[in-house]
Parts: structure tokens; C-alpha cells; sequence
């Protein structure tokens, strides 16, 4: 981070510690909403991006009247937070109003460990790989619940689907973060992205080597979020909106948040393991300012890929069923095994070693 | 060999990048969408809107009550009353139009021997009230007043079809 801003947020933490644990608590309050405000703003500009984007492909404007459709997104939020929240009267009670927290907050949770820039991140945790790995698949028990509690059967059904999904595509993406983790020798996402750098730019990226691997991730990903083409979990034509059917308002925001906090996700990860995360991509080269690395490197990449998740929905129709399945179990994870064979023999060889 | 090909074909994704070769070349082109109100779409001389009834140059109206457009109407929506006026000729006392029953399909006025009942270029109306869906004649009569030279211009340029 840039040193003026240290010289304003160092001493405010001094003065925060300087009040002991609650000054602490509440410089942690005051990171996880620095983090957590930001991702809620992107959601929603997010979705408006997506509406528009889609509208684009499709030859049509998407929204133009909020705000010229700018502001589209605050409307939608205000309209559901607006509406009545409805219980269906057979539904587990507290199942039924735990669910959508239970899938926001490992949507939420994940960001913790995410890195915004060289120095800025909530927790450099060492094993912020496994961390992730684990908030990633958390989120799946919310659409169980969620499915379950409903007490109807698209929801079940839904929920079963998205079980199924989730546990299948969560293991070629654990095998596919397997090979970066192999390539950079480290779990911390800071090391992952340093691990990137070298004198020749984009191509020092994992993306080159790991080609499989960054396919199969961002694929996985796609699957994990259930979005479009692996949206069978909410399947509007089959079964309505799958686990979210008998939810309203502002529960229904919850889910539509944490999917879109978990597309955003998904697409910081793809930029950190195998896009060499805010390095620049002339990284390395001595040309002034484009060679600069900085955050603005990974929104660039971010919003890239998250742009991606939006033409594929504009793009490819849903898979069926049995096709998703054949997909993850015998396509993706004997590629990712295979490649982590190859990629265990290029670091035998040293392919990733600095300067190589 | 096919089998094989096939595989590869599929492996590498060619086939989805098409498809998103295509999706990208949309992205960027111009818009289909007419923004309504600001911007309308050409209309054609025919085109069967909300029903008038002309008068001639002289002021007289045009309508003798013959009553064909109330018995060609297929959806009954035309009622016609006539008497005998005190000059002796026929005249419609009443000319309602229920523009619930209406299906806009143009018999009335085709099957008019005096051109006297016309559907317009008029397509956005409304009703606020209860019974306002039921055009009397001198509403008929006012809106053909209103619109005489439009209809008239229209009638011409279809007249070389006909």
C-alpha cells in the first residue's frame, strides 16, 4: 500500500490498541467492514453490470431508467427489503431463518483471508489456501438447510441437486489448487501470488504451465456457485428457483448477495492463483507505470473474469443433470490428476524456480 | 479415428468458444430495442387503430345507416339506431362502438359504401372510467373531425392498392 495512506492508518491503530481489548475488537470490526461494505457495494453493481452485459449479448439496452440503470441494483434491493418476509407454515422454523445466514456468512468469511494488494490483507494466514477451501464448500450446507427447512419439493429437490454438484466440482477444484500449491511451494495467497513474479510479465503467470488446471478452476468455480450453465440448483425452468423457492424479501436478498459475493470470490481466487493476483503484466519490464504492480491490476483481472460468469450465462444453455455429473467426475478430475503428475515433474525439474 | 477426433474436439472446447465467439460479436452490435415513447415505429396507411366517422367537405355526415358495418362486425361491437330526418334521408341516431367487443379487424370499414365509419392511426387511448370503453356517435363524429386531414392523406396514399 502506498505509504501516505500507512502514515494515516498506523497511527489510528496505535490509538485504537492504546484503548486495549475493546480498541482491538473494534479495529477488527472496522478491517472486516472495510472489507465486507466494499463487497456488498460491488454485489450490487455487480448485478447491474450482469443485467446490462446480458442485455448487450441479447441486442437489447438491459436497465436505463434508475439512475441510466446505474442505480438499478439499490431499486432491486429496496424492493425486496421492502417486501413481506413469508414462512411457509410446515417449514422448520429455525432451520427456515438460519439458512440464509448460513450460506452469506462463509461467503463473507472467505474474503478474510484474500489479498487486496503486496501488504493489504484482513489475515495473511499461512494456510489461506485450506481456509478457503473450506469457507468455499461451508456454503453448500445453507442451500441444504435451506432446501430441507422449506418443507416443499422443488426446494429439496434443489438442495439435493446442490449437494451432489457442489461435492463433485469441490474436488477437482481442491486437485486443481493442489498444482498451484505444488508451483508456488507455499498455502499463503500472498507467497501464491509473489511466487508469480519474474522478469518477463504475463508470461511468469500459472495460468501458462497450469493451463488444465486454470480451466478446470474457473469451470469448478462456475459449477461451485451454481451459476449459469450449472444452475441446476436453481433450474428456473425445472424447478422454479430450487432451494430459494419458498424464500422472500429480504431472506431472498441473503441468498442473491451470498451468490454474487461468491461469484466476486471465485473470480479474486482465479486472478490470485493463476493470474498473477495485482502483479503487473509487464511485470518486470521497466516500462514506467504500466509495469507497476498494484490493486488495480486484480480489479482489472477481476472484473475480467467476473465478466466471464456473465457471458457464459449469456451463452450457454443449462447442462442436464447426468451431464454435469459425467463432467466433474470423468472429465475434470482425471484431467487435474493427470496435470498434477506433470506439474509435481515441472517442479522436479524446476519450471517454476524464479528467474526460469 | 472419428471417436478420437471428436474427443479432442470437445476436449479443447472448441465448439463452446464458438459459441462465445458469437456472443461476444452480439455484444457489440446496435441495439434492436425502439425506446417507445421517444421513438416510434414507421406505421403503415392501413393500420387499423381507433375507430372515427367522416363527414363531407359540405359539413354533412357521411353515414346513411345502412347498417353493413353492424352486420359484417364480427364481434357484434357495433349497435346502430336510424330515422327518417325531416330533409328524408336516413340518418343514424345512434352509432355506438364497444371497443371491449372490437377486434380491430377493418370489415366496418371496408364494407362502408360512403366511407363514413374509418379506423385511424390512433393507437394509444385509454378509458378511466367504467363505460368509456362504449364510443358514442358524436364522439365518433368529433375524433373524425379532429383527424379528417390525416385520414384522408392516409386513404389516398393506400387508394393506388386498392
Amino acid at each position: 500500500m502506498n505509504p501516505l495512506m500507512l502514515d494515516v492508518i498506523d497511527p489510528f491503530r496505535d490509538w485504537l490498541l492504546s484503548f486495549g481489548v475493546i480498541g482491538l475488537l473494534l479495529w477488527i470490526v472496522l478491517k472486516v467492514l472495510a472489507i465486507a461494505v466494499p463487497v456488498i457495494i460491488a454485489v450490487a453493481f455487480y448485478v447491474v453490470w450482469e443485467r446490462k452485459l446480458i442485455g448487450w449479448m441479447h441486442v437489447r439496452h438491459g436497465p436505463m431508467y434508475v439512475g441510466r440503470g446505474i442505480l438499478q441494483a439499490f431499486a432491486d434491493v429496496f424492493k425486496l427489503l421492502f417486501k413481506e418476509v413469508i414462512q411457509p407454515s410446515q417449514a422448520q422454523p429455525v432451520l427456515y431463518v438460519l439458512a440464509p445466514l448460513i450460506t452469506l456468512a462463509p461467503a463473507f468469511a472467505a474474503w478474510a483471508v484474500v489479498p487486496f494488494d503486496a501488504q493489504v490483507a484482513l489475515s495473511n494466514a499461512n494456510a489461506g489456501l485450506l481456509y478457503l477451501l473450506a469457507m468455499t464448500s461451508l456454503g453448500v450446507y445453507g442451500i441444504i438447510i435451506a432446501g430441507w427447512a422449506s418443507n416443499s419439493k422443488y426446494a429439496f429437490l434443489g438442495a439435493m441437486r446442490s449437494a451432489a454438484q457442489v461435492v463433485s466440482y469441490e474436488i477437482a477444484m481442491g486437485f486443481a489448487m493442489v498444482g498451484v500449491l505444488i508451483a508456488a511451494g507455499s498455502l499463503n495467497l500472498t507467497d501464491i501470488v509473489m511466487a508469480q513474479a519474474g522478469n518477463s510479465g504475463l508470461f511468469e503467470w500459472f495460468m501458462w504451465p497450469l493451463l488444465p488446471l486454470f480451466l478446470v478452476y474457473f469451470v469448478s468455480g462456475v459449477a461451485e456457485t451454481n451459476r449459469a450453465p450449472f444452475d441446476v440448483v436453481e433450474g428456473e425452468s425445472e424447478i422454479v428457483a430450487g432451494h430459494m423457492v419458498e424464500y422472500s424479501g429480504s431472506q431472498f436478498a441473503l441468498f442473491f448477495l451470498a451468490e454474487y459475493a461468491n461469484m466476486i470470490l471465485v473470480s479474486f481466487l482465479t486472478s490470485i492463483f493463476f493470474v498473477g493476483g495485482w502483479l503487473s503484466p509487464l511485470h518486470g519490464m521497466g516500462i514506467p507505470l504500466l509495469s507497476v504492480d498494484g490493486w488495480w491490476w486484480l480489479l482489472a483481472k477481476v472484473g475480467f473474469f467476473a465478466s466471464v460468469f456473465i457471458w457464459f450465462r449469456a451463452t450457454f444453455p443449462r447442462y442436464r443433470y447426468d451431464q454435469i455429473m459425467r463432467l466433474g467426475w470423468k472429465v475434470f478430475i482425471p484431467i487435474t490428476i493427470a496435470w498434477i503428475c506433470v506439474t509435481a515433474l515441472m517442479a522436479y525439474y524446476g519450471v517454476f524456480e524464479a528467474g526460469r | 479415428m472419428g471417436k478420437v477426433f471428436h474427443y479432442f474436439r470437445s476436449l479443447l472446447l472448441i465448439e463452446l468458444l464458438q459459441g462465445m465467439w458469437l456472443t461476444l460479436k452480439y455484444l457489440f452490435r446496435p441495439k434492436y430495442t425502439i425506446m417507445y415513447p421517444m421513438e416510434k415505429t414507421p406505421q403503415s396507411p392501413r393500420f387499423r387503430g381507433l375507430h372515427a366517422l367522416r363527414r363531407y367537405p359540405n359539413g354533412e355526415e357521411r353515414c346513411i345507416a345502412c347498417k353493413l358495418c353492424e352486420a359484417v362486425c364480427p364481434a357484434l361491437a357495433i349497435t346502430i339506431d336510424s330515422e327518417q330526418r325531416a330533409d328524408g334521408t336516413r340518418r343514424t341516431t345512434r352509432y355506438d362502438i364497444d371497443l371491449f367487443k372490437c377486434i380491430y379487424c377493418g370489415f366496418c370499414e371496408e364494407s362502408c359504401p360512403v366511407d363514413s365509419i374509418v379506423e385511424t392511426h390512433l393507437l394509444e387511448y385509454h378509458f378511466d372510467q367504467r363505460g368509456q370503453n362504449v364510443v358514442t356517435k358524436p364522439q365518433l363524429l368529433a375524433l373524425g373531425d379532429r383527424l379528417e386531414p390525416e385520414i384522408a392523406a392516409r386513404r389516398l396514399a393506400d387508394s393506388s392498392y386498392r
